[in-house]
């Protein structure tokens, strides 16, 4: 589904990433765990095609289609998704009715009418059910005046509504309590399909027990330097990643 | 000869021909006195500094309007708020128009100030009210009274309040190849009573009109007044608005002002606050593009104390477009205990747009509370790739982010149906099909 070949991204003159190689396919769960500053957030925004990153060397490619020349919105249409690691606030915009319209401008974009109004209000209410959202707080701002934990649930709400193919969740576990992450994660996996993937960047082994992963890469200055199973989380947790760094420089 | 000259050579023709035994020929007079002194306002003055009307001094305007061209309600029942039922008073390229109007004096009187200033019934109104808070010695609105004949007349005498919303509508037809608009309003809210007026100026043609438009608005002890004026013109028709409001104790006054179109409009708002426990409300939406030029000067006085002022004004400025803000607030020595808020947010979304910005303080009384507040900004980049990422084309994401900043100011819309034609009026403004129904 997703494949990234030698990737290089820069921002500000700032070589960030260092050529990084990843496949991920329909049905897989991918774990990339990583140092802070190591280029998880970046490559997640490189891959939903944030502009001010310039891609330097190397491609992003969907279903065999090279990305390049895509807007965000055009790679949303394509069904990427991203739950950012710090929602942006926007004042004057209610849950719901952003919701009605990122739904509708996709519809349009593959040529479809307008969800009727009472669709809309079902799907909002049984996916606002299921990650036990307050209705109350649908027609808020969007993320304004939230807590770090309801802009997560906030997030996995708006993947829920939009049922991506390729879904990457950048720290969605940080700001969350056990509760709250058992939701979040249950939420997750009632999505999850042989037709769809999941990208999981995570400082934490913990995240992991919920969604678990069928492979977990170690994401360090700008380039994966090790990949494997799922007990390479265990094995982060329990070592730090100073191994890894020396390992890399070696 | 100049526009000036123009003016004044035909100013005894103007009085001969409408009715020189009129309670207000001294006033006429006197007026047309203080234009000829002192011309059109020029960028010298500290007030006109981003405004210029020298360009417009260069058309050879038609000054006396003709013969009204007929028009079909259906070919403009897009520019009335048609899906309620209103009072209309309807001026054809300047001439009432009967066909089109709903006018009433079903215990108010919604009707013509021609009709006002000559009929002896309303001479101790006329003579109580008119041109009675209007400024004497501010040049375009002395222009106005010297040629004030036709316009609104509205009076609402206590406790009473008219069935449905007032439209003030003024077309042009473009019969003349340029046309000089003044009409005159004079809208009376006794004490308790309450209304809704909607005022809009609109140009059918490219023809060049120029209106300079005077308003008196007198809300007696406890009157409500909401007032909205859509500014949604060709960019052919230039608008120089001047609003006076005197208010007395216990009344609240709202005047929103939506700009979205237009050459050059000029709003010169005035507030003044003759009692205490006043609220004066102003509230405004402007976006602009191509060589649009908006400027709007406010004024509050605040006389007595107690009392309160609210200003709220979002700009939006795109390609080549200019604004103003100017809020001034005078606080008297004895007006202690006066709130005084004003706001003035703007988002630049070209490099090419401009907006000057400031707020003017006079402040005498020393128990008081005056905040205020000017910022420019853009649009937020991570907010708009953040909404894009949700398959919101970039367009509309912006526009969406457009309409959210200007949307506290939409909130105190009471009717509606003017609320969702302005919703609409944004949307085709930002270039975007969305519902905004936000
Ligand atoms: N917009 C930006 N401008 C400049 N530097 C940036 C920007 N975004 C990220 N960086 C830098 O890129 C590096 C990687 O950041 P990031 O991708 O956020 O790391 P991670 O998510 O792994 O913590 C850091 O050194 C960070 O300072
Ligand atoms: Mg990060």
């Amino acid at each position: 589904m997703l494949k990234i070949n030698d990737l290089h991204a820069r921002v500000e003159d700032k070589d960030i990433l260092k050529g990084i190689n990843l496949e991920v396919n329909a049905g897989e769960v991918h774990a990339i765990m990583g140092p802070n500053g190591s280029g998880k957030s970046t490559l997640a925004s490189v891959i939903a095609g944030k502009e001010e990153f310039e891609v330097t060397q190397g491609s992003v490619v969907l279903d065999g289609e090279d990305l390049e020349d895509d807007a965000p919105e055009e790679r949303a249409h394509k069904g990427i998704f991203l739950s950012f690691q710090y929602p942006v606030e926007i004042p004057g915009v209610s849950v719901t009715n952003f919701m009605k319209t990122a739904i509708n401008e996709s519809r349009k974009a593959r040529g479809l009418e307008d969800m009727p109004a009472k669709e809309m209000l079902k799907l909002i209410r049984e996916k606002s059910e299921m990650l036990e959202i307050d209705r109350k707080f649908l027609s808020r701002s969007l993320n304004e005046g939230f807590s770090g934990g309801e802009k997560k649930r906030n997030e996995i709400f708006q993947m829920a509504m939009l049922e991506p193919r390729l879904a990457i969740l950048d720290e969605t576990d940080s700001g969350l309590d056990i509760d709250a992450l058992r939701i979040v994660a249950n939420g997750v996996n009632k999505l999850k399909s042989k037709d769809n993937a999941v990208v999981v960047i995570t400082h934490y082994q913990r995240l992991l027990e919920y969604i678990v992963p069928d492979f977990v890469h170690v994401l360090h200055n700008g380039k994966i330097v090790k990949s494997g199973g799922k007990e390479l989380a265990l094995e982060l947790e329990e070592k730090g990643y100073d191994w890894i760094k020396n390992e890399a420089v070696v | 000869m100049d526009l000036k000259d123009k003016l004044i050579s035909s100013f005894m023709a103007f009085e001969n021909n409408v009715d020189i035994d009129s309670p207000v020929h001294d006033e006429r007079s006197e007026a047309i006195k203080n234009f000829e002194e002192k011309g059109f306002p020029t960028k010298k003055e500290e007030a006109w500094k981003y405004t210029s009307l020298n360009s417009l001094q260069k058309i050879d305007f038609s000054i006396f309007p003709k013969e009204a061209n007929a028009l079909d309600y259906k070919d403009v029942k897009k520019y009335f708020i048609n899906e309620i039922d209103t009072y209309k008073i309807v001026f054809v390229d300047g001439i009432y128009s009967s066909f089109l109007s709903e006018t009433t004096h079903d215990g108010v009187d919604i009707c013509l100030m021609s009709s006002a200033l000559t009929k002896p019934m309303y001479k101790q109104i006329i003579d109580v009210y008119f041109n009675k808070i209007a400024s004497k010695d501010e040049s375009l609105t002395t222009l106005n009274t010297a040629f004030s004949r036709e316009g609104a007349y509205i009076y609402i005498p206590k406790s009473k309040m008219p069935k449905k919303p007032i439209e003030i509508v003024h077309f042009s037809t473009g019969n003349e190849a340029s046309l000089l608009l003044q009409p005159r309003n004079l809208i009376i809210a006794e004490e308790n009573a309450e209304l809704q007026v909607i005022e809009r100026h609109q140009s059918l043609t490219e023809n060049e009109v120029l209106t300079n438009s005077v308003t008196e608005i007198f809300a007696a002890k406890n009157a409500i007044v909401d007032y909205y004026k859509v500014q949604n013109d060709l960019s052919t028709a230039s608008l120089v608005d001047n609003t006076y409001v005197n208010q007395k104790d216990d009344s609240v006054v709202k005047v929103h002002t939506f700009s979205f179109g237009g050459k050059l409009t000029r709003n010169n708002l005035n507030f003044y606050q003759n009692g205490e426990h006043i609220d004066s409300i102003m509230k405004g939406v402007t976006i602009l593009g191509e060589k649009q030029h908006v400027d709007h000067h406010t004024l509050v006085h605040h006389i007595q104390p107690n009392c309160e002022s609210h200003q709220d004004y979002k700009g939006i400025y795109g390609e080549n477009a200019t604004g103003v803000f100017n809020g001034k607030i005078i606080v008297d020595k004895i007006a202690q205990k006066t709130n005084a808020f004003q706001q003035n947010n703007n988002i630049l979304v070209s490099d090419k747009a401009t907006i000057n910005t400031k707020p003017q303080l006079e402040i005498f009384a020393d128990d008081v509370k005056c905040s205020h507040g000017c910022t420019i900004g853009q649009l937020d980049d991570d907010a708009l790739f953040y909404l894009q990422t949700r398959g919101i084309p970039k367009k509309e994401a912006r526009a969406l982010m457009m309409y959210a900043f200007a949307n506290n100011v939409l909130e105190s819309v009471r009717i509606p149906e003017l609320k969702a034609r302005i919703n609409k009026l944004i949307a085709k403004k930002l270039g975007v099909n969305l519902g905004f129904d936000l």
